[in-house]
């Protein structure tokens, strides 16, 4: 019993650090004002390019910051879409999860069952670092000029304009950052959580990781406590395999999203809420 | 004896598709002046500023600053030129506190907690120019008048030598209208120069130095204020003489149009927005609704009109309770709906202008047979209402989008009243419009009290509330402060009821 108590527990760190350091970049991205809905495709180019650059050069940590360039290349194209040419930004981030799991299965065909020699542990410094990033980000949102900016580019944006502060470019660099933190997230499923490459391996956690990032109201800290919590949710579902049929147990974690964003969307309040521009592109002089 | 300008914009001119927003105007501002700029809504004052504030760039002229030309592209230039501009619609965030308002973009903050730093400098400010502001609060906690004041600290923090004040006073009671004329006047004495838009005499009056004067997208004069008096002012600002007398007859009101007993009822927020709220309307009677605007007005209007629910209490139109009845049914019973927000909520701005002034009726004869409409009967009723009403319209197949907003709201009241209402809500029924188009409105709602009907009139324009009503309610957090009749209200005794004092 003890044991499997401690077991959920280091399986829910390891699987949430992926959906904590996913969830804390669309946290940012959100937090300037841009929806990015493609958390699964960035994720997924990330997990493929860490293993390919892994597997190549018997280095899993070149493979996490390849996987930092490719999910923030990815983002690039999203904030181009929705920022540049004021796209819808909920369309854009489908095409974007479609499309990172269409490319990462073709170019990943060769890759496909191959053994990756040097791993990550599944529960390791990295998973320290990343309550620090937590930390660290959270300080930065509350606490800095920076912050104020980003913050203040997802709630007010003609407000941050007529301050003579560039809205797109607060909002490009929130959407690129959040796409490498994603894109890492996704790294470390292949490099450490599952040491392989599958096509469609990421298997919804985007998803999630954006629903943490509501869970948590935006707020990094409390997306600690959200990723941690999913990430012991998904082992659970494999553990009780043994008395429950897999389906209704796969299903958990997305079952539990919806109830928890039922509850969070019926919270509402004024300090909770959304940040009030999300969603909307801005355009100088229009009121 | 002249005075060295500050400040010169020459012969600025600028186009939008369809309409010259300001041709060749020409406008000089000294240091330590008050400059109020009057005119008209769509007079061009607030093009004339934007592109002082770099957010339009002129199609023509020059700016010169101390002298020397200046080329303003975004606010950012604007802002390191010394002009601050504290528009009509804060650009405030409001979840944010005042400090991270005021901290955010601002040049010499430590990029570590930026916020305390900048809370000194603002009770320092503050005590300096009378602005007292807590700078840890939240802006949604902040009364408008305060939200203001944070957008005047804003300006100061970032150097401005030069403030732009656009319509002030409009979101302020006459009390904190004249507390912001203090902080100017303080603003003043320390060598700032402030220009004032405004479309009201009497603050010009009040405040200002001197004063520009625009007409559709022209400059008319510039003159001391010292040397001038309202009625040439007026004659300035419309072209002629404006006859203020209203044609208001006493009318001793007969029958309940209206009665509203303990109404409770939310805000969009789920905040108590209505707390008990009792009036009556009689027919043949204004009733002014004054207030603060955000002070329950909006959903006190919509309850009323079937738009959001009552929680507690009874609402009875034209003695039948219509409590929490759709707004078809409002309609149907008697009651027209002059709403606050004109194109968004009054019309359906992509369909026809018949086709609007159909909406109440459309299915009813004689407007439809079965499930299909009668074009022509609904033409000939649009061609006899845009005759009677003198809307200015190509044809009734215009699109009711394409028509000025005086013109898009006679075409509302026209729809309203042609089903010969016993009970009329109007919510700002003149707000943005010129003085003529204001004019006929009041017109129309005079007459229909002289047919017997009752009218809640809520405006924020207490001018307009003292001109027209024949007894006043001030609404304040919800509550009904105090209803006075018209002939013994002042706007003091009105202004400290705004605030929430019971006289």
């Amino acid at each position: 019993m003890e044991e499997w108590v401690v077991n959920t527990f280091i399986r829910g760190l390891a699987l949430g650090t992926p959906l904590l350091w996913a969830a804390l970049g669309e946290i940012y991205a959100e937090r300037s004002g841009v929806v990015n809905l493609g958390v699964e495709g960035m994720m997924i180019l990330g997990a493929f390019s860490a293993f390919a650059l892994a597997q190549t050069t018997a280095n899993p940590l070149l493979g996490l910051l390849i996987a930092a360039g490719a999910g923030a290349a990815a983002a690039l194209l999203h904030a181009f879409v929705t920022i540049t040419l004021r796209a819808n930004q909920y369309v854009s981030g489908l095409a974007l999860t479609m499309l990172g799991l269409g490319l990462s299965a073709l170019l990943g065909r060769r890759w496909e069952g191959l053994p990756l020699l040097d791993t990550l542990p599944e529960v390791s410094a990295f998973t320290y670092l990343s309550l620090l990033l937590a930390v660290l980000l959270w300080f930065v949102l509350y606490h800095t000029r920076w912050g104020i900016v980003i913050r203040s580019a997802g709630e007010a944006p003609a407000a941050v304009d007529t301050l003579g502060v560039n809205v797109a470019l607060v909002r490009y660099l929130a959407v690129i950052f959040g796409g490498a933190l994603a894109g890492v997230g996704g790294g470390f499923l292949s490099v450490a959580y599952r040491p392989s490459w599958t096509e469609g391996m990421t298997n919804g956690l985007g998803w999630i990781a954006i629903a943490i990032a509501i869970f948590a109201s935006w707020d990094p800290l409390r997306a600690v406590a959200g990723a941690f919590l999913f990430g012991a949710l998904f082992h659970l579902s494999f553990r009780l395999q043994t008395w429950v049929a897999p389906e209704p147990l796969q299903m958990m974690p997305f079952a539990f999203t919806i109830v928890v964003l039922a509850l969070t969307a019926r919270r509402g309040g004024r300090a909770q809420g959304a940040p009030a521009a999300l969603g909307l592109p801005y355009v100088r002089g229009e009121r | 004896m002249p005075v060295e300008a500050f400040l010169s914009l020459r012969n600025i001119t600028k186009a939008f598709p369809g309409v010259v927003a300001n041709d060749r105007v020409t406008l000089e501002v000294r240091p330590g002046e008050v400059h109020a700029l009057l005119g008209e809504n769509g007079a061009g004052k607030t093009t004339l500023m934007s592109i002082l504030y770099g957010i339009y760039q002129p199609d023509a002229g020059e700016i010169l600053l101390r002298g020397r030309p200046v080329r303003i592209r975004s606010p950012r230039d604007a802002i390191v030129h010394g002009i601050g501009m504290v528009p009509q619609h804060f650009l405030l965030v409001r979840r944010h506190t005042v400090a991270e308002n005021i901290a955010l973009g601002l040049a010499g903050t430590p990029p570590l907690f930026p916020a305390r730093q900048v809370q000194r400098r603002v009770e320092e400010l503050g005590e300096r120019y009378g602005l007292a502001v807590d700078p840890r609060a939240p802006i949604w906690s902040l009364s408008v008048s305060e939200q203001q004041r944070v957008e005047i600290l804003k300006a100061l923090l970032r150097g401005a030598e030069i403030l732009i004040l656009d319509e002030p006073t409009s979101v302020l009671t006459p009390q904190e209208a004249l507390n912001l004329f203090a902080v100017l006047r303080r603003m003043k004495q320390e060598g700032h120069a402030v220009i004032f838009i405004t479309h009201k005499l009497d603050e010009v009056m009040a405040v200002a130095d001197r004063v520009t004067v625009l007409r559709k997208g022209r400059l008319v004069d510039t003159v001391p204020v010292a040397r001038t008096d309202k009625r040439a002012l007026t004659r300035m600002m419309v072209g002629r003489d404006v006859e203020v007398r209203l044609q208001k007859t006493p009318r001793v009101p007969e029958g309940e149009a209206l009665s509203v007993e303990d109404v409770w009822a939310r805000s969009d927020r789920g905040l108590p927005a209505l707390r008990g709220v009792s009036f009556t309307v009689r027919r043949g009677e204004i009733l002014g609704m004054a207030g603060v605007a955000g002070n329950g007005q909006r959903e006190q209007v919509e309850v009323l009109t079937g738009l959001r629910r009552t929680e507690r209490g009874r609402v009875r139109v034209l003695n039948r309770d219509m409590t929490n009845h759709s707004a078809r049914q409002v309609f149907e019973a008697g009651v027209a709906h002059i709403p606050e927000e004109r194109v968004r909520m009054g019309i359906v701005p992509a369909m026809t202008v018949a086709e609007n002034l159909v909406l109440r009726r459309y299915r009813y004869p004689p407007f439809c047979r079965g499930q299909l409409l009668d074009l022509e009967e609904i033409s000939a009723f649009a061609r006899r209402l845009i005759a009677e009403y003198e809307i200015a319209t190509p044809t009734p197949r215009t699109p009711a989008r394409s028509l000025s907003g005086g013109n898009i709201q006679r075409l509302i009241l026209a729809r309203e009243f042609s089903g010969g209402p016993g009970l009329i809500i109007a919510a700002h029924p003149t707000s943005g419009l010129d003085v003529s188009a204001t004019e006929q409105i009041h017109a129309l709602l005079l007459q229909r009290r002289e047919e017997g009907a009752g009218v809640l009139l809520v405006s924020e324009d207490l001018d307009e509330v003292l001109a027209l009503s024949d007894r006043i309610a001030v609404i304040f957090g919800g509550e009904i402060m105090g209803i006075v009749p018209a002939a013994e209200a002042n706007r003091e005794g009105i202004g400290l009821m705004m605030t929430g004092q019971r006289p």
